[in-house]
């Protein structure tokens, strides 16, 4: 651990180093993070390898805040620079020109750090394995093979793929403000994504499968991924449009995350004060389906969108935002919060080149008692599952969804046909309370899950 | 075409900034090929970036961004092997070009290689003055300008937000063929988002513009004033709207930016790697008919300019303007130089990347239909019952089944030939290489979109382009609510 030891007492010495040089140029305030990364990331076909990629990454962004010259002028303006370039001329030279920038800006008078409220203690919350460290990308090679081979071999209509493709990833997050605030913490991802082609005579389709971890053991076996992804290919040939209709839809554990990821963004407080979402004005009345509670924390262990801090040193934590179908909090920064007259939520996220903006961590809707995916298919007499969205119809403001969708058809409470072609409509206030059906089991493909569930009804664009 | 002033320009700041000079960059090279490599390439960026933005009356936040590194490609066999690096040092091309060749396992006897051979390429986009050279204080007042102006058009409007968003990209790429060109590569973009509200009622409009030019050119009130008189314009318009209709009709798709439509429905599809590997519903169909008579699309990286346009590709590749489909007959595929050298053909100068760190593929530039000989008022008037669609926001396809989604933010019903209602919610949904040989229509009145479009694949965001005259399909799917 000591050379690990020695890299964040480096970064966290550049970060303090960049805060300083900001304030020393005539910031009132300032913030920094430096986020520095390693990488490598293949790709094979069939028995062949495709390509392989390795990099080390580092930025360094810096944020200053400016009282205005004139003291009857309320506020602070801002400005944010980045660079790749750590050594200190360059850093120094670019507090200096943020600093420029940032009195080419207007003040506004709700921006600036977060008062009060740091994050005291660093929990460790599980994001990587050292045991991983120095995991060689030969071996991650041989998983991309394993879950390839595995495909191919599930069925003889698979004969093709776009590949299976590896990537790993191990990064140290340093942030730092003026207020005093300075932490840093390790985090890694590691994935296997497979993505095989199915050929019959009534032509060609794909579909994937993949599995994502903080650790290599927390990583699904490559073969079962690998006969996974066959599966979810071959059950798509033959697919066929149906006549247009209106009918209940299933999102199953790949498409439900995104339904519940659409709803949450309308909750970001920027939205809010801008009044740019169809949200606005609904804290504290009912917007969803009494089956329907959502809850946003950023300290589960190993969790994919797990922090100990968010993008200002603030704590994470846990925030549920919606409680049974009643709308309980937005999802702010110290931004947004003073905006709308509320204390920040911890789910600042910032990247090394913007400013602080909101979002989630580990999203999920919890479940409900409705069983697997197929007891609620079992208990549709006819309508659709969705496994695939395509496109990109959501519009915040209004709540308007119409997108692309493929699935298979129910007849009778059955699978009968796979279905592609079509699109399905509605507006997310009334598909929210529409759901009917939320299933019993959260399955994390990502930072964000939901069980399976069912609209009561949608309208569907086919034949 | 000769070396032209950008390819210099980069040249000569390569050099004087890195102290990059062909000796070393050849002994980089040396180190790709120590093993059994059939090429190497370096590719050298420094990329300037700068934003302002401007919401609730004030210009919120500026900032400033620059982006430099180097990546190292060794390829073998149709094997790839990439490393990059954030210092642009001839220690750090070194140990990325040692990462690099470990693709191949073969060690070879291997020479420093001569750079000197300059491919002449275009010079499509000069400026006097580096778009992030202009000042923040500039940038900022006509934010505050655009605000004010926004606002005085409607009592109706609630939220203004406008930014301003330039690049300036030096690229060089060092092949071990001994290649070496460059580019210097300017890009604005002016956006405009505008909330409306009546009631309890609110809606949005967008507008954007850009291109490879001058800044100064978008900071003319006639170049901006039209561009916000359209966000507010699609913004009331949209407090009007009605639900959709769903199902089958006849779709007329205005000229310009409905151009997306060939992009999600026949340019991905062509794209030269999922050829080669056989995985696009086009495979295998050159020479077949995939459109209707009269239908040409083209892909054309040479036009001045142009937001999609590049004097050469990231590849080194002089880009050019390939036929896709002539009078509805699959000619071509999109190149980049491994894709068509394992299929034999020709590169097309479509090579593309988003920055240093990431590999180059078959992309797109500026994609777009060639005009028919129909009058648009006739086009829509030989519609009985159906759709007008003339701003889209967004779409995406599906290479292996050919099935493409987009959708409309600004469409009308037609009914008797005439404009009715406007809708909102519109998806159109089909099938790429069956949604050409529906057009029955081809307008005269060929035009580019204003400069916004961003292609993402594989996680990788390029800038392009699009174009289409209003065309007439037959029986598209529409996705709506009602």
């Amino acid at each position: 651990m000591s050379a690990s030891t020695a890299q964040v007492g480096d970064a966290e010495e550049i970060v303090a180093r960049a805060i300083e040089c900001a304030r020393a140029c005539g910031a009132t305030a300032a913030d920094a993070v430096l986020v520095r990364s390693e990488s490598s990331e293949a790709r094979v076909r069939g028995e062949e390898i495709d390509f392989v990629k390795q990099a080390h990454e580092r930025g360094l962004g810096i944020r200053v805040l400016l009282a205005a010259s004139s003291s009857d002028t309320p506020g602070l303006s801002s400005a944010v620079t980045s660079t790749s370039d750590l050594a200190l001329e360059t850093v120094e030279r670019m507090a200096q020109e943020t600093v420029a920038l940032a009195r080419a800006t207007a003040p506004d008078p709700y921006a600036g750090l977060p008062e009060t409220g740091f994050a005291s203690e660093i929990p460790d919350l599980d994001l990587f394995d050292a045991s991983d460290e120095g995991a060689s990308v030969e071996a991650r090679i041989e998983d991309a093979l394993r879950a390839e081979a595995a495909a191919r071999g599930a069925d003889s209509r698979i004969a093709n793929s776009e590949g299976s493709q590896v990537g790993s990833d191990a990064s140290t997050i340093t942030y730092g403000n003026s207020e005093g605030f300075l932490g840093s913490y390790r985090s890694a991802s590691h994935s296997l994504f497979c993505e095989p082609l199915a050929r019959d005579a009534s032509g060609m389709q794909r579909d994937y499968w993949m599995t994502l971890g903080r650790s290599l053991a927390s990583l699904e076996d490559p073969a079962a991924v690998g006969r996974h992804a066959a599966e979810r290919a071959v059950r798509r040939l033959g697919s066929k449009r149906v006549a247009t209709c209106e009918v209940p839809v299933i999102f199953d554990a790949v498409t439900a995350p995104s339904l519940i990821g659409q709803l949450v963004s309308c909750a970001s407080g920027y939205l809010i004060y801008r009044e740019a979402s169809f949200l606005a004005g609904r804290l504290g009345e009912p917007i969803a389906s009494d089956l329907v509670t959502i809850v946003d924390d950023g300290r589960l262990v190993g969790g994919l969108g797990s922090k100990p801090f968010d993008g200002e040193g603030q704590p994470t934590r846990k925030n549920v935002l919606v409680e049974h179908g009643e709308l309980r909090s937005w999802l702010l920064d110290s931004y947004s919060a003073r905006k709308l007259g509320l204390t920040t939520t911890g789910n600042a996220a910032r990247g090394v080149g913007s400013a602080p903006s909101v979002g989630t961590t580990n999203l999920w809707l919890e479940p409900g008692d409705a069983g697997t995916l197929e007891d609620i298919v079992a208990e549709t007499e006819r309508g659709l599952l969705v496994t695939e969205l395509i496109g990109m119809g959501f519009n915040p403001v209004t709540g308007d969804y119409s997108r692309g969708a493929a699935g298979l058809w129910i007849e009778g409470g059955e699978i009968i046909h796979p279905v592609e072609e079509i699109s399905i409509a509605g507006n997310h206030g009334d598909m929210l309370c529409a759901i009917d059906r939320v299933g019993s089991e959260l399955q994390w493909l990502g930072p964000r899950a939901a069980p399976p569930l069912r609209i009561a009804s949608m309208k569907l664009a086919g034949e | 075409m000769r070396q032209t002033d950008a390819a210099d320009q980069a040249l000569d700041f390569f050099r004087d900034r890195f102290g990059l000079d062909e000796r070393q960059l050849g002994n980089g090279l040396e180190t790709a090929l120590e093993r059994s490599i059939d090429y190497s390439d370096l590719f050298f960026e420094y990329t300037t970036q700068d934003g302002v933005v401007l919401e609730e009356g004030i210009v919120k936040s500026g900032d400033r961004h620059i982006e430099q590194g180097v990546g190292v490609r060794a390829q073998s066999d149709g094997r790839q092997g990439y490393a990059h690096s954030d210092e642009i040092t001839t220690e750090s091309v070194t140990l990325a070009a040692a990462t690099a060749r470990a693709i191949s396992q073969t060690v070879a006897d291997a020479a420093p290689v001569a750079i000197g051979e300059r491919p002449a390429t275009h010079d499509l986009y000069p400026v006097a003055t580096p778009p992030t050279d202009v000042s923040v204080e500039l940038k900022s007042d006509l934010l505050s300008e655009i605000d004010v102006y926004a606002r005085r058009q409607d009592p109706r409007v609630k939220q203004v937000m406008a930014s301003i968003v330039c690049q300036h990209r030096h690229v060089l790429v060092v092949g071990s063929d001994g290649r070496m060109v460059g580019d210097v590569l300017p890009l604005v973009r002016l956006n405009c988002q505008v909330i409306a509200a009546d009631g309890e009622r609110r809606e949005v409009g967008y507008e954007g513009m850009g291109g490879r030019y001058e800044l100064d050119q978008l900071m003319q009130p006639s170049a901006w004033q039209p561009l916000v008189d359209e966000a507010v314009r699609a913004a009331l318009l949209n407090l009007e709207a009605v639900g959709c209709p769903a199902g089958t009709m006849d779709v007329v798709l205005g000229p310009g930016w409905p151009g997306i439509l060939l992009h999600e429905a026949i340019g991905h599809g062509l794209e030269g790697d999922f050829n080669r590997k056989k995985t696009s519903a086009f495979t295998d169909r050159i020479g077949e008919r995939v459109a209707a008579p009269g239908v040409t699309v083209v892909d054309d990286g040479t036009l001045p300019n142009r937001r999609g346009s590049l004097n050469v590709d990231d590849e080194g590749t002089p880009t050019q303007r390939t036929t896709l489909i002539e009078n509805g007959v699959l000619v071509g595929y999109l190149h980049d130089r491994l894709n068509a050298q394992l299929m034999g053909h020709e590169p097309t100068g479509n090579g593309r990347r988003e920055s240093y760190a990431h590999l180059p593929m078959p992309r797109m530039t500026n994609t777009f239909m060639l005009a028919g000989t129909d009058e648009p008022d006739d086009i829509l008037r030989s519609v009985h019952k159906g759709l007008y669609a003339t701003s889209f926001g967004g779409g995406q396809v599906d290479i292996t089944s050919g099935k493409f989604v987009f959708s409309a933010s600004e469409a009308y019903e037609i009914e008797n030939g005439r404009l009715g209602r406007p809708v909102k919610g519109a998806t159109l949904i089909g099938n790429g290489p069956d949604v050409l040989t529906r057009v029955s229509r081809i307008g005269n009145d060929l035009a580019l979109d204003n400069g916004v479009g961003t292609c993402g694949k594989d996680g990788q965001g390029v800038p392009v382009g699009v174009g289409m005259p209003t065309i007439r399909i037959d029986g598209l799917t529409v996705g709506g609510t009602e």
